[in-house]
């Protein structure tokens, strides 16, 4: 018999001369687990120490909160025609901003593909542009464009456009490294061009989930859209920040129920539509 | 088909492929006829796939020489290379064929390589002109799928979707077709409807097929000359007559008697089941 194996019989089993199982011997993990929990444990208490972790305080001043909240019960109705404008306004610089982001993102998603790009260097160049755009907060991008183009819709749907033109490039990117690589080469063996074979190979592929992704990101950008008039970028964002900062909170109450009608309706019609393209 | 198709013979000599320290082709030098259909035969690793990714110049080979139509296909490069790879037919074990687009769009793949002028760009819009479309009915025609011509091709079967393959490399004009295990994800039928219309294809339009095949019940049946590959090497070059038990042995090996430990079951029946009268 095998040093740490065990003869397992059965009425059902017969296995003559090879009854010997050698089964091996079982590693426990306890001793790693245990580890990784105190280490998480030790990673977040100290978290919390830093953010001045108080969950108590919510309890005692759970009295404020509540007349907070009481003003909110009454929204006013002086300046609804003005603040329904400025959620069209909104919705606006959504739609026009994911367009830019789709204009940006084909080009870079298409380089920044492992399995396209022409050469290492532009696969590289490609990847480091949409990580700029992407690790630079909308927000960000929009402080800048309202010193370049003023204050308004505009420098708003300029920030979203390149905030998300880096998202949508990157996720395209790996959408096209995920491809099917034999139905890219059935089109290239028949003599294909390079653009040829990303119109036939690539495109049919990566059409339906590029949609999907553009449709999440304009969601998305609906709802940064709706603050980042509170740096200046236009839409209904001043006016959330305006009357929030004048503890108007009827007017406040206003502007939040109608950016969450507004955020609502866009998700069920964006939702939609994504059904349809799968 | 026309007469025009007829292959050039295909001439390898010293054919030599190495990966690092292994070598995957060891001085392959064969002859082979037009009009022939030829089936390379061997076990996994053996160098069926590299010898054809060899003659679709998919890889370079590292020593010796390819002659194919006046040719030496091991050196060329560029716009010769792509010309090449147009006029090679390769058919794949899982088709490659674009499967969200339309049977006859696949077809018309096959065209691309074609292409000369605007028509090139117009492709990238999935616009032909009538010349080209009318061959693309013609070659599904012949194939017998003129009726799944606006059919999205993922909704065809194995075996449709491989005569759709085979319509497309009609539709390349080909001087050369390479199947790729034509026939290993087929059923006993839609393998054999594939196989006799290669070799239809090798009869009537004097072109050469070269197909690497797992089974050797369809080599012996279909092919004119069967090459047998063992580790690299060629180790059977002959007619299928020729190919007996022996040659067998020599290109895959002796196989085991049975490769089953021992009886997992026990031979007699066990005794909580009932009694069969006899």
């Amino acid at each position: 018999m095998a040093p740490s194996g065990r003869v397992v019989t059965s009425p059902l089993i017969a296995l003559g001369d090879r009854a010997a199982l050698r089964v091996p011997p079982f590693r426990s993990h306890v001793g790693r687990h245990v580890a990784v929990t105190v280490l998480l444990a030790v990673v977040f208490a100290a978290a919390a120490r830093v953010i001045e972790l108080r969950p108590l305080e919510l309890v005692r001043d759970a009295g404020n909160i509540g007349q907070f909240l009481g003003g909110y019960l009454h929204p006013s109705l002086a300046h609804v025609g003005e603040y329904a404008w400025q959620c069209v306004v909104t919705v606006c610089i959504a739609l026009w901003g994911t367009l830019l982001a789709a204009l940006i993102s084909i080009p870079l998603g298409l380089l920044g593909a492992r399995n396209l790009a022409p050469h290492p260097v532009v696969y590289l160049a490609a990847r480091r542009v949409m990580d700029l755009l992407r690790a630079v907060n909308e927000f960000v991008f929009a402080l800048m464009f309202v010193t370049a183009v003023g204050l308004g819709p505009f420098a708003g749907m300029l920030a979203l456009g390149l905030h998300t033109g880096g998202v949508l490039g990157k996720l395209l990117s790996e959408t096209v490294e995920s491809i099917d690589p034999g139905q890219v080469e059935g089109v290239a063996a028949a003599g294909a061009t390079r653009l040829q074979v990303i119109g036939f190979g690539v495109v049919p592929q990566v059409l339906p989930n590029f949609i999907s992704y553009l449709l999440l990101r304009f969601e998305s950008d609906i709802r940064s859209a709706s603050v980042i008039g509170m740096v200046g970028g236009g839409g209904i964002g001043f006016y959330l920040w305006d009357t929030i900062r004048s503890f108007n909170d009827r007017e406040a109450a206003t502007v939040i129920l109608l950016i969450v009608a507004m955020v609502m309706c866009v998700d069920v019609v964006s939702s939609r539509i994504r059904r349809l393209t799968i | 088909m026309s007469s025009a198709l007829i292959s050039p013979p295909v001439i390898l000599d010293r054919l030599t492929k190495r990966y690092g320290d292994t070598t995957a082709l060891d001085r392959i030098s064969v002859s082979i006829a037009s009009g022939t259909f030829v089936a390379v035969i061997g076990r996994s690793g053996a160098g069926k796939t590299t010898l054809l990714r060899a003659l679709s110049r998919a890889i370079t080979p590292s020593d010796g020489r390819i002659r194919f139509g006046g040719q030496d296909l091991s050196t060329l490069g560029g716009a010769a290379l792509r010309a090449h790879c147009g006029r090679v037919g390769m058919i794949y074990q899982q088709f490659n064929l674009v499967r969200r687009l339309r049977v006859l769009d696949n077809v018309l793949v096959g065209r691309l390589g074609r292409l000369r002028g605007w028509r090139r760009w117009a492709a990238l819009a999935r616009r032909f002109d009538a010349g080209d479309r009318s061959v693309a009915f013609r070659c599904l025609d012949h194939v017998g799928l003129l009726d799944r011509v606006w059919q999205r091709t993922d909704t065809l079967s194995g075996g449709e979707q491989q005569r759709v393959a085979i319509a497309k490399i009609l539709a390349q004009e080909p001087t050369l077709i390479l199947g790729d295990e034509p026939v290993a994800s087929l059923d006993l039928v839609n393998g054999a409807v594939v196989m006799a219309t290669l070799r239809d294809v090798a009869t009537r339009a004097g072109l050469t097929v070269i197909a690497t095949l797992h089974h050797v019940d369809y080599a012996r049946r279909y092919a004119d000359r069967i090459l047998g590959l063992r580790d690299g090497r060629l180790v059977f070059d002959g007619a299928p007559e020729a190919l007996t038990d022996p040659a067998l042995v020599e290109i895959f090996g002796e196989l085991p008697e049975s490769s089953l430990p021992a009886p997992l079951f026990a031979p007699s029946a066990p005794a909580w089941l009932p009694a069969v009268a006899s």
